[in-house]
């Protein structure tokens, strides 16, 4: 059980789960949750106050220097060398990993293709922009083909594009080398798409550690109903009781209503609708999101008003 | 490979990072050159002495001042550029890591330290009669002083600013106490009292012993009073450092 005190403050507190070879673990939680100083302590960065991580099954406080030989990091915050190019930069920590020469050179022009960053090579760090720096900090860690990459909000500020691209290629490392993956992020569908088990941490202590899909299970009161209106100015407790009921969120045009039976509440309202003569754009019943999960574990607000949702 | 060899790889791709990203540069060198040569100017001014006598000093100085100049300034720069994190998280370990620190500074005061060496030489009457004790001086003295300079960036903060305060505070009172210019018997007896404390003394001493002047201690002790400086600042470095690398993050 791993434990981190700065001061009095318990960062994260008594904390314990296992993540198996060849698993993306997404670890969520909001601002100050204990995320970073988890993921610090995992990479032999900051010391446990008690307990011990085992990376690849080497404990990293008796060998970092094994244990990390296994790991590649993107830290949050983290920089390139702004006066190194691109390549110098790849090359860097291709040799600190002690890849061979040929392979190292190998390697750094594949994944700098892959990244798109292949007419960059020859670029200083410092000219490049967020979304590349990002990049080139993931093409850093891959470069030593490691067996576990930690990632800490590696998508946090990107643009759409350099996000996806961050996404797929490491899907594609976790599926065709077998990668596990450590993730710790604020984004939600990221941790959706990417992860097979995700953990939630609040105020240093595990909350919940799950499937997404079970997960969201979990919170079946917050499956909904989105309902779109080619004109809607109007109140949608109006429009049936069962609304006057639901927590409802406003939306151009329409509205979402969440409910623990989506089905019959969206026939509710097309009924209703169709008599009122309102045109219906769309109407459709929605899942609950990981987002909600969160919330609801991580906001007593929110899960106050799940429970009473459901009650 | 054997863990030594693997982290004494890292601790020279560290060195060479430090050599790109920091040293060779154009300011950089040209504090470490001009630096100790307005020092000299500033000392031989009121002083009649020939300028042969005080080759030696101003040898050892610039070894001194280029040895120990960028070694406190390298983990703030990492701190503040945010690339210390990966480094510290990388397989080479904090000792290989300050290791190349401490590579980087010797090299580079080394090879500058040739240049004030070459200019006493050609330009005045000086002459290197002991290749040993100057080889010596030279060696050991930048690899004390680039220890001391690692174990001055030790405080946790991403400001180089405060750094290079407390470098400073704990480098310059050191020429003053080492017989740099002025040959450690002749010193006031505080100054022969203070002198043993300071690395620079024992460097002076071999690198005057090579211009072929006279010795204040043997070479045997200047050799193992480096050796003990190097190996105190560097497991003093290691400790200090492993103490605050989390917490200027």
């Amino acid at each position: 059980m791993l434990t981190r005190a700065f001061g009095e403050r318990l960062a994260v507190n008594a904390v314990s789960f296992e993540v198996a070879a060849g698993e993306v673990f997404g670890f969520l939680g909001p601002n100050g949750a204990g995320k970073s100083t988890t993921a610090r302590m995992l990479t032999g960065f900051i010391s446990p106050t008690s307990g011990r991580a085992l990376i690849a099954g080497i404990d990293m406080a008796k060998q970092p220097s094994s244990a990390r030989r296994h790991i590649g990091v993107v830290p949050e915050e983290a920089n390139v060398y702004a006066d190194l190019s691109v390549w110098a930069n790849v090359m860097l920590m291709a040799e600190l990993h002690a890849v061979p020469r040929a392979r190292r050179i190998e390697r750094a022009t594949r994944l700098l293709e892959r990244f798109d960053l292949a007419g960059r090579a020859t670029q200083k760090g410092a000219q490049l922009s967020k979304g590349l720096r990002q990049r080139l900090m993931l093409c850093m860690a891959l470069v030593s083909e490691p067996q576990i990459l930690f990632l800490d909000e590696p998508t946090s500020g990107l643009d759409v594009a350099s996000a996806r691209l961050i996404r797929d290629i490491v899907g594609e490392q976790n599926r065709t080398r077998g990668m596990t993956v450590f993730l710790t992020t604020h984004n939600m569908d990221e941790a959706d798409q990417l992860c097979h088990r995700v953990a939630i941490i609040d105020k240093g202590r595990l909350a919940a550690i799950d499937r997404p899909d079970a997960l969201r299970r979990r919170v079946d009161s917050r499956r909904s109903v989105e309902a779109r209106f080619a004109q809607f100015a109007g109140e949608p407790a109006g429009l049936t009781p069962e609304l006057a009921r639901a927590e409802v969120t406003l939306l151009p045009n329409g509205f979402r209503a969440y409910t623990a039976q989506p089905g019959a509440l969206a026939q509710a309202i097309a009924v209703r609708a169709a008599a009122l003569g309102l045109r219906i754009e769309s109407i459709s019943t929605l899942a609950p999101t990981l987002e909600d999960v969160f919330l609801s574990i991580t906001s007593p607000a929110a899960a106050t008003r799940c429970e009473e949702t459901a009650a | 490979m054997s863990e030594f060899l693997w982290q004494a790889r890292a601790a020279l791709v560290v060195a060479k990072k430090n050599a790109m990203v920091y040293y060779l540069k154009p300011p950089v060198f040209t504090f470490g050159i001009i630096f100790p040569l307005f020092f000299y100017l500033a000392f031989a001014a009121g002083h009649a002495a020939p300028p042969e006598t005080m080759a030696p000093g101003i040898v050892a100085m610039a070894l001194f001042f280029t040895a120990s100049a960028v070694g406190p300034l390298v983990t703030p720069w990492e701190r503040q550029a945010k690339t210390y994190e990966r480094l510290i998280t990388s397989p080479a370990s904090l000792i290989a890591i300050l290791s190349g620190d401490v590579l980087a500074g010797t090299g580079f005061g080394s090879l500058l330290a040739l240049l004030p060496l070459a200019l006493a030489t050609l330009a005045t009457a000086a002459s290197v009669v002991a290749i040993a004790p100057l080889a010596l001086g030279i060696v050991l003295g930048a690899l004390s002083f680039a220890a001391l300079g690692v174990l001055l960036a030790a405080p946790a903060t991403q400001g180089p600013s405060q750094v290079m305060m407390l470098s400073n505070l704990v480098r310059l009172p050191l020429i003053f106490v080492s017989g740099v210019f002025i040959p450690l018997a002749q010193m006031p007896e505080w100054g022969r009292w203070l002198a043993p404390f300071s690395p620079l003394s024992y460097c002076a001493d071999l690198i005057r012993a090579g211009f072929g002047e006279g010795h204040y201690w043997s070479t045997l002790t200047d050799v193992l009073a480096l050796c003990a400086f190097i190996m105190g600042f560097m497991l003093l470095a290691a400790r200090w450092h492993r103490r605050t690398r989390d917490r200027a993050v």
